[in-house]
């Protein structure tokens, strides 16, 4: 097939110098002018996320692990998997601990060899008064072969850290790494981003020079704007057509 | 005329005569009008990113051999397999050379519309490749065995009771109920055990970058994340015009493309990929191919009028503002692409023998041109291309295939009354005293008066009026 990689590029190439096109110079100045005070960015970003189905939920560096384990009992959210090697994934277990009123010793979900097979919905009652499955956390630590049946029949929950968000259009920036992997976000119900505060941008294109984007692309890099969505049926929005059905935005406030 | 040429005309009767389908795309279009103009409300915004994203794709083209090489060589060493294709043909023989050594049964597929210029499900399907589309809208075109009638909306000619009872016919267990939610909830049920057992995963390009070898794929569903994701392997198709030079030139794309598109600020998913899964990681494609698709494009390229077809970001817009496509749909074109691009981009690719009765489904009001994000100037190409259709020898495929002895003629006459005073003066006469005696069936009126009144014609020329009102002969 390089015969026709070749014969493309001559063609190309021996008609445009023909004919050379001069291009007007590109002004990044209109989307540069979008810009919003310190304290407008969030609420907007709340405002367009909430506008496509986003919840949102506010939390501190120290409680944000108690008030997700909160949200999920409370939502009867059975399973969270999460990326157990991130710093958010290590705070996530310590606070779950502290959070939790009384795990039965050896049962603590995480530390279990057997995988995910292994932890059915916890029985335990959640403090005041209130009842729920108590959520089992899913360490994301193996190769997705090994994980695919568990990811999409039964884990529900799925937690990710991001690289902030950008105001303009309420998106979330998802840099999926080696220990936080692409699908984390992507196939359980629900997605639940970490979101902070003081991580926040004007515009996809500030992100992207602010965060030296060019210079080091990770293998996949995703804005999302809200859960998966479709209007293909007569113009009818429906959420949770292949995505997840809901998007939890957890604001990290500093 | 071309035994196979699709016959616009019948087609358009055909869907004007329908009510049912007149409706459904009367009242999408104008959903997707108003929402499209609620985006664009502060007109400098729109007029300032517009001009952006025009250089943007204008300087993609001034550049394009070197661009295209760049991002080969930057997808490559990322990991990413290019390949390139001059015709369809070699892109599907790429394909299922992939597929063969994937050793391939089932393949998910997101929205890409060159797959759609290559016919690739049906090579697929008789190669014995299980092919299914998963964006919702294709996933119902497919199951109904028809083609999509809009490039970002395929399944808009239909309505929910329609769907309802397509899937009652072709889903197993499904029941009879026309709501939208239930309906998009069942195909998510069936299509994600797809994802989970697929072999390949496919998908178009929305933008390939060259600076960083990155492909950019928009989209709300999840459905192209899912292809792009989860299978072992993931080929991506794209013409190869859909390259951009930097990182940055793609922000200004994406913030016109879903607006204009429909009407949203931003897509649910904007998915940028750079490589397949690296070592250490726990998910990704173990593959990632590229397939560069030619199909008649370099011909586009190589005249300086016709090359600006190519800065087309395929928002459908055009379609949504069209005066015709908006009567007629998109099934009556019977292309892959509809509507005003369509009208310019298909003859190009296809040829003017089949296509030429394309470039003649517009009223030239030029709604196409003003709402275009990359402003295109797609009514000039339009008539560009009337012109090729009968003029042989020219730059566009199978030019002159229209071209006609008597309409030859008639034009001749025509520019020889209007050169001679004398000729126009009895000319003109003739026809103010004897025109309104020439019946509207005359076989070279017919063409004419069959759709519309025949014109009366008045009594005294306009020179003869103005004569008489004392203006003078200059």
């Amino acid at each position: 097939m390089s015969d026709a990689r070749s014969s493309i590029l001559t063609k190309l190439r021996t008609t445009r110098d023909a004919h050379p096109l001069s291009p007007p110079a590109s002004d990044f100045a209109p989307i540069e002018a979008k810009q919003w005070p310190d304290q407008e960015r969030l609420p907007r970003i709340r405002r367009l996320m909430e506008a496509v189905h986003t919840e949102f939920l506010d939390a501190t560096e120290s409680d944000w692990p108690a008030v997700l384990r909160e949200f999920l009992a409370r939502e009867g959210v059975g399973s969270l998997l999460y990326a157990p090697a991130t710093e958010a994934g290590k705070r996530l277990v310590e606070g779950w601990e502290t959070a939790s009123p009384s795990p039965p010793r050896g049962e603590a979900p995480h530390e279990s060899p057997e995988g995910p097979a292994a932890h059915p919905p916890h029985p335990n009652p959640l403090p005041g008064g209130e009842r729920g499955p108590n959520p089992t956390l899913i360490p994301y630590d193996r190769p997705l072969e090994d994980l695919k049946s568990h990811l999409f029949e039964s884990i529900e929950a799925g937690l990710t850290t991001t690289r902030g968000a950008i105001a303009e259009t309420g998106s979330l920036i998802l840099w999926p790494t080696a220990d936080e992997p692409r699908t984390l976000s992507l196939v359980p119900h629900i997605h639940i981003a970490l979101l902070r505060a003081d991580a926040l941008y004007d515009t996809f294109l500030q992100a992207m020079r602010e965060q030296g984007w060019a210079q080091a692309m990770p293998t996949n890099l995703l804005l999302v704007s809200g859960p998966s969505k479709t209007a293909d049926i007569e113009q009818t929005l429906a959420y949770g057509v292949h995505g997840p059905k809901r998007l939890i935005v957890l604001v990290v406030h500093p | 005329m071309d035994g196979n040429a699709p016959d616009f005309a019948a087609a358009s009767r055909a869907a004007l005569a329908d009510p049912q389908l007149r409706g459904n795309f009367r009242r999408a279009m104008d959903g997707l009008m108003s929402k499209r103009a609620a985006q664009f409300a502060d007109t400098g915004e729109w007029t300032g990113v517009r001009a952006l994203a025009a250089s943007v794709r204008l300087r993609a083209l001034s550049k394009l051999p070197e661009l295209l090489e760049k991002l080969e060589e930057n997808c490559t060493r990322n990991g990413i397999a290019v390949h390139w294709a001059a015709t369809t043909e070699e892109a599907n023989a790429i394909a299922l050379d992939i597929l063969h050594k994937a050793n391939a049964k089932l393949v998910v597929k997101g929205k890409s519309m060159v797959t759609e210029e290559m016919h690739l499900n049906a090579v697929l399907e008789k190669d014995g490749i299980e092919v299914l589309e998963s964006d919702l809208g294709e996933y119902i075109v497919q199951l109904d065995g028809t083609m999509p009638s809009h490039i970002i909306m395929p399944a808009i000619h239909l309505n929910t009771k329609q769907i309802a009872h397509l899937f009652k016919r072709k889903i197993k267990d499904a029941e009879s109920r026309e709501d939208a939610a239930y309906l998009t909830d069942l195909a998510r049920r069936v299509l994600r055990a797809k994802f989970q057992a697929a072999d390949v995963g496919m998908s178009g390009v929305n933008a390939a970058v060259a600076e960083t070898g990155t492909l950019c794929l928009i989209e709300n569903e999840g459905n192209g994340r899912m292809c792009t994701t989860v299978p072992p392997v993931h080929i991506a198709f794209m013409g190869l015009e859909k390259v951009v030079e930097t990182l940055e030139d793609v922000p200004p794309v994406i913030s016109l493309l879903p607006r204009s598109a429909t009407g949203q600020p931003i897509t649910t998913y904007v998915n940028m990929i750079s490589g397949p899964r690296k070592d250490g990681e726990k998910d990704g494609p173990r593959e990632v191919h590229l397939v560069i698709l030619d199909n008649g494009r370099s011909g586009i390229y190589a005249d300086p009028e016709l090359r600006d077809t190519l800065r087309c970001i395929r928002c459908g817009a055009c379609m949504n503002h069209c005066p015709v496509y908006t009567k007629v749909g998109g099934h009556a074109y019977e292309a892959p692409y509809p509507g005003p691009i369509g009208k310019i981009l298909v003859p190009q690719i296809e040829g003017l023998a089949k296509r030429g009765a394309m470039p003649h489904a517009c009223t030239m009001c030029n709604a196409c041109v003003e709402i275009c994000p990359v402003k295109i100037p797609i009514v000039e190409i339009m008539g560009r291309l009337r012109v090729e259709a009968v003029k042989p020898g020219g730059a566009v495929k199978d030019g002159g295939a229209k071209a006609s002895r008597a309409e030859a003629m008639v034009w001749s006459g025509w520019a020889a009354m209007n050169a001679s005073p004398t000729a126009y003066r009895i000319a003109t006469a003739a026809m103010s005293r004897l025109g309104n005696a020439a019946p509207a069936s005359l076989p070279m009126l017919k063409e004419w008066t069959n759709v519309r009144t025949k014109p009366r014609f008045a009594g005294r020329t306009l020179h003869d009026l103005a004569r008489a009102k004392g203006v003078p002969d200059v």
